[in-house]
């Protein structure tokens, strides 16, 4: 079908106007502007870009990449900054320190950085356990130790008690890039095969389930992980084959999950993303719980996977690399970059059909029936 | 997925279009009644599998874009009312009224919390007895026995700071309506699967008998919406106007009467009822009965009640009714789209417009607009 397509007048309308530069128009903030999604893009490019735009900002980065030039050569630092508000706090397979640790450390690994130094803060709620924030600190020191980096500063607020849900965190971290060539969201070349380092949605569907709204029961655990040392073999991998600047994008699919990544990736790259639903590795009981409420596993968050566009010639070989990892064990070609329709991800169905996947307005909310 | 994927082969796709393909050449226009339906056309791209002379029509199933606007507007005054806990289903705290929507009164200080069923809603007044809770109820007789239970358990316990405000909904009338429409140009319909399960499929007998269309009711997974298709296209191959069961798996002809006792004991049908596009029903509504007033939000709270015409730019009614296409409404797309939709149908995933807008534009808009 993709062969045939014609853009008509008609689908340039609704293009052009996805693509108008998105303002703000509500008078409140509300949870979708903080879902990933569309509302959120209004906030962060209507808003926030207004007031503080600059040419290493204005790219929209994960991370800001700059050149620090006193000594010689000049060094390339990637910078970043998250918060974490999640809950519960504590969930299969991780807790709120583990995300806040691995969550900066994977947005500087996605620049292709080695990530150096954290930075941490703490919101606390008075009356928070002792003990909860000890094992807290602690998962935070094993996720730090696990991926090779330091704690280097912090600080410390405690609010009245309802000001804030119980903890919140926030980190920063610096990293350094030595990879030669720029790896950015904007960078995505026709021919392109498009990866992920393992099964989507388990994260989303972890927190779901654990909120306990649900009672279901599963095994299903978050994947939180550092990915900076499964980054480091797919950059050596390249590196090795003689093709170094092979590896165009690297993304980890947090909120708003693979489909949102992939369409920052097609808008900024101007190109087209052709997935094949038979070829994504989603767990069993994952496709399960997303079936009961009504959710595309495609939206739903991540927290120890990435997705890369690398250059058809060496792809195989990456994914080869980086299934030898413990992190990329099921790393797989999920699709293509193809030129037409630009900015669009398109998914071959396993049933025989095609559709868009688009950007979600808000959050993803059930359906009713 | 065991019991899942069975319903999803691709191959068993491509044979069941290629029977359908070689039954006839003529031109088919058939109406999926159900939101489920439309989803499913879309997720799962039926269209590009179907034979190019099957067209589908997207009917008016789906209860969120239906809701008229007066009716968002009562209930988010509902909501803003000082001590009221406002519950409902998730998508249609994002459904906008006249002016603004559940998400939006949340984030202005009102009490609105998501929950998964009505029972969820009555957990919570039992758990904050010094508030007021309020279920914003909608669907067809699909959701509305799950209200039924809950308000009948409610009278049980005594609960009485628990309240419904009622906007369910029957599918019969709202068929009527649309084969009564003068421009009508369909030639059968995919019945609704989860309504039936409740309903049965003799209510249906009308739509062949009166109207000498064909009618299959269908399950919610791919190759059940392709077989229902097979399944009308015989019928008019072979001339056939009958009303027929693909979901056998969970429809019986007389459906579920215990579903239907409880409806029967909890709602009686309002005189009218307004649908966002198809307007005013007779019949098509549903309320609570006067034993049940002590649960009922609309003789709690006084509310605006206001009727508000849908936008004048607005082709919903046109789409819902197949007289139109989502793209030759000249809004579509452009001023309504998803973040800011003028017309129900752009409301919901399941609305025509949304589906077309979210997963359509690729193939068959820009194929059939050329």
């Amino acid at each position: 079908m993709s062969s045939q397509f014609t853009p008509s007048s008609l689908f340039e309308r609704v293009e052009r106007v996805r693509r108008r530069k998105p303002r703000i128009k509500d008078d409140f903030i509300t949870l979708s502007h903080g879902s990933g999604g569309k509302a959120m893009h209004e906030l962060i490019e209507g808003l926030f870009l207004e007031y503080f735009s600059n040419p290493l900002l204005d790219p929209l980065e994960d991370q800001a990449v700059f050149e620090i030039a006193n000594g010689q050569p000049a060094a390339r630092l990637a910078f970043t900054t998250d918060s974490y508000v999640v809950t519960p706090i504590f969930f299969p397979g991780g807790d709120i320190g583990r995300l806040a640790v691995c969550g900066t450390i994977n947005d500087l690994a996605m620049s292709g950085a080695r990530p150096l130094y954290l930075s941490v803060s703490f919101i606390l709620e008075e009356g928070f356990p002792i003990t909860d924030l000890k094992r807290i600190l602690e998962s935070m020191r094993a996720a730090a130790v696990e991926a090779g980096v330091m704690i280097v500063t912090g600080d410390t607020k405690v609010v009245q008690k309802g000001s804030a849900d119980k903890i919140f965190i926030n980190t920063s971290g610096i990293g350094l890039i030595e990879y030669p060539d720029k790896i950015s969201v904007g960078r995505a070349q026709t021919g392109d095969k498009v990866i992920v380092s393992g099964t989507i949605g388990d994260h989303g569907t972890t927190i779901m389930i654990a909120r306990g709204e649900l009672e279901l029961e599963t095994e299903i655990e978050t994947d939180a992980a550092p990915l900076n040392s499964l980054v480091a073999e797919m950059l050596d991998e390249a590196a090795r084959l003689d093709t170094a600047g092979a590896i165009h994008c690297l993304r980890d699919p947090t909120r708003g999950g693979v489909a949102t990544t992939l369409n920052d990736i097609a808008l900024s790259s101007d190109v087209c993303l052709h997935i094949y639903e038979n070829r994504l590795p989603i767990r069993e009981e994952v496709k399960g719980a997303c079936e009961i409420l009504g959710l595309d596993p495609l939206y739903v968050a991540n927290e120890g996977k990435l997705v890369a566009l690398v250059a058809p010639e060496v792809a195989e070989a990456v994914v080869q690399r980086m299934r030898m990892h413990p992190s990329g064990r099921e790393a797989c070609i999920i699709g293509e970059a193809k030129v037409e329709p630009r900015g669009i991800v398109a998914l071959k169905t396993a049933f025989g059909g095609t559709r868009i996947v688009d950007l979600l307005v808000g959050e993803q909310l059930p359906r009713i029936c | 997925m065991k019991f899942v994927d069975e319903y999803r082969e691709g191959e068993i796709a491509a044979r069941l279009a290629e029977q359908i393909a070689r039954m006839t050449k003529q031109p088919i226009k058939l109406m999926e009644v159900c939101g489920g339906h439309t989803h499913t056309i879309f997720k799962y791209g039926i269209e590009d599998v179907l034979p190019p002379n099957i067209e589908m029509i997207h009917g008016p199933g789906c209860p969120v874009c239906v809701i008229p606007l007066g009716r968002v507007d009562d209930a988010i005054s509902i909501a803003r009312t000082t001590g009221v806990i406002f519950t409902t289903f998730g998508d249609m705290m994002r459904v906008p009224g006249s002016r603004t929507s559940l998400l939006k009164a949340k984030a202005e200080g009102a009490d609105v919390r998501m929950v998964y069923s009505p029972l969820d809603a009555l957990k919570i007044a039992k758990q904050n007895p010094a508030r007021e809770v309020v279920f914003l109820a909608l669907g067809f007789e699909t959701t509305a026995p799950s209200t039924a239970l809950t308000l009948i358990q409610a009278a049980k316990d005594s609960v009485d700071n628990f309240s419904v405000f009622c906007n369910h909904i029957m599918i019969v009338p709202a068929l009527k309506a649309i084969l009564d429409s003068p421009d009508l140009k369909l030639d059968g319909f995919v019945g609704p699967g989860h309504v039936s399960t409740v309903i049965g499929t003799r209510p249906y007998g009308f739509v062949a008998q009166e109207y000498g269309k064909p009618l299959v009711v269908s399950g919610f997974e791919p190759l059940d919406v392709l077989q229902a298709v097979q399944m009308i296209v015989r019928q008019i191959v072979e001339k056939r106007a009958e009303i027929e069961n693909q979901y056998g798996r969970a429809v019986r002809r007389d459906g579920n009467r215990r579903a239907l006792e409880a409806l029967c004991e909890v709602f009686e049908p309002r005189e009218y009822f307004e649908w966002r596009g198809l307007g005013s029903i007779a019949r098509s509504g549903m309320k609570l009965r006067s034993e049940f007033a002590a649960f009922d939000a609309e003789v709690k709270y006084s509310t605006p009640g206001l009727r508000v015409a849908d936008p004048k730019s607005c082709q919903c009614g046109e789409i819902l009714k197949g007289v139109k296409k989502p793209w030759e409404c000249k809004v579509f797309g452009t001023a309504c789209t998803p973040e800011t939709p003028i017309g129900s149908c752009m409301v919901s995933s399941e609305g025509a417009c949304a589906a077309y807008y979210n997963f359509g534009r690729l193939s068959k808009v820009a194929n059939r607009a050329e």
